[in-house]
């Protein structure tokens, strides 16, 4: 064998690739050439560096709790659509968990904020529109469908904008009841994550800036303004959401 | 098999794995929120296509799916860096990276190392890693990688060949 067939397989002589022939050829190679040898004496130090380099990434602890948590959620989905009843079974049980979450939920309540009591809510209904894969009741990417859809079932006409540009495309638009009263919901999507808007009047014209609250993991952002009171709650990344909220407050 | 026990049998094959999964989402996309997303999004793939699987290697079969999602996404933002650096015939430096280096492999940390093999065009790259990292045969690369043995072959001596260069390069640069 040549210097330059060597040079070739080294790599795969290294990495125990060749069959016991090769591997003969290549020895009696390298006993016979000095630079083939030196080669090869870099060649499996530069292996040896990275096999020993400890450079391998190992999954974070919380990105498996959410696959586990997303294969759960898709396993029950594509069982659901293929039976009737169970869709029925899963959205009174998820009814029952929401009942039972209010139950305990309740008492603390009362000693809590007007703003802290709605957050609570805000997160909630969030988490239940996707819990029951009830997102939308008006599952659109269309401003124009989704704004005349509250039309006769709220008593304020909700700002819908069109973001889909901006990376945030509308998926549609649901009634949700908060603080006491039916509100509007807009659902938006950022990749694999949802955004809900909660919308209703305020009791008056007075802007409030921008609050912004941590709960379980969630961000949730509210402000008042042109006599609308706006949450948006999301999982998404908070760099990312305020991008979302600096989009809305524009429009 | 009844669908019921889809999920338990496909945690059990295929949940062990995300370590190497991530791995790979990690070098290839060089940052660790995109390599999350990568890696949740494929398992959900091989969620949905898990009928497919024939039940023979389950390392191999994931990180397919992992490589494919990844280099849709690659294409999606980072277009350009896989047209621009991957053509493996204008490599005509190979000869002069042959110098010995055994003194430079001592002397690297793992830093720099690190910095090295990011610098590799994506598919010398994931050579690299699912052969020293992940300790893959070239026959299971071949198989992710959607190419002939020979060409994983020729990948891996050049990306090599490659690594000691920026090696030699860096600690110059150093001394």
């Amino acid at each position: 064998m040549n210097c330059e067939a060597t040079q070739t397989l080294l790599d795969a002589y290294l990495d125990g690739e060749l069959d016991p022939a090769g591997r003969l050829e290549i020895e009696r190679h390298l006993q016979e050439c000095t630079l083939c040898s030196q080669g090869y004496e870099g060649q499996r130090a530069l292996k040896r560096a990275v096999d020993g380099s400890g450079l391998r990434y190992k999954a974070p602890e919380d990105l498996r709790q959410r696959i586990r948590f997303a294969l759960r959620k898709e396993a029950n989905t594509e069982k659901s659509q293929r039976t009737v009843p169970r869709r029925w079974f899963a959205a009174a049980a998820s009814l029952a968990i929401a009942a039972l979450a209010l139950l305990v939920v309740l008492p603390f309540l009362r000693e809590r904020s007007a703003d802290d009591l709605v957050a609570r809510e805000i997160l909630a209904g969030h988490v239940r529109s996707l819990m029951a894969n009830h997102l939308a009741d008006v599952p659109s990417s269309d401003k124009h469908t989704v704004k005349p859809w509250f039309d006769g079932k709220l008593d304020f006409s909700p700002p819908v904008e069109d973001l889909a540009a901006q990376g945030f495309p509308l998926i549609g638009g649901r009634l949700d009841y908060v603080d006491n009263r039916p509100v509007a919901a807009l659902v938006y999507q950022r990749k694999k994550h949802f955004i809900n808007v909660f919308v209703w009047p305020a009791p008056s014209q007075k802007q409030s800036p921008t609050n912004k609250v941590e709960r379980q993991g969630y961000d949730l952002f509210h402000w008042t303004k042109g006599g609308m009171n706006y949450w948006v709650v999301s999982d998404l990344e908070q760099n990312d959401l305020k991008g979302f909220v600096d989009l809305l407050q524009k429009g | 098999m009844g669908e019921k026990d889809k999920l338990p049998r496909f945690e059990e094959a295929i949940l062990p794995h995300m370590d190497a999964a991530y791995n790979i989402a990690r070098w290839l996309t060089r940052n660790e929120r995109d390599a999350e997303d990568m890696v949740q999004e494929s398992y959900l793939r091989a969620f949905k296509f898990f009928d497919a699987f024939t039940g023979v290697n389950a390392r191999a079969w994931l990180l397919t799916i992992v490589r494919n999602t990844c280099y849709t996404w690659l294409r999606q933002n980072r277009g350009r860096e896989l047209m621009t650096e991957f053509d493996e015939t204008i490599h005509s430096e190979e000869n002069e990276a042959w110098n010995p280096a055994a003194q430079v492999a001592k002397e690297i940390d793992s830093r720099m190392l690190a910095q090295a093999i990011e610098a590799l065009p994506a598919e010398y790259r994931e050579a690299v890693v699912l052969r020293d990292l992940e300790g893959l045969s070239y026959k299971e690369i071949a198989e992710v990688a959607a190419v002939p043995v020979g060409t994983v072959m020729s990948r891996l001596a050049r990306a090599r060949g490659r690594l000691k260069r920026l090696l030699t390069e860096r600690l110059k640069e150093k001394a």
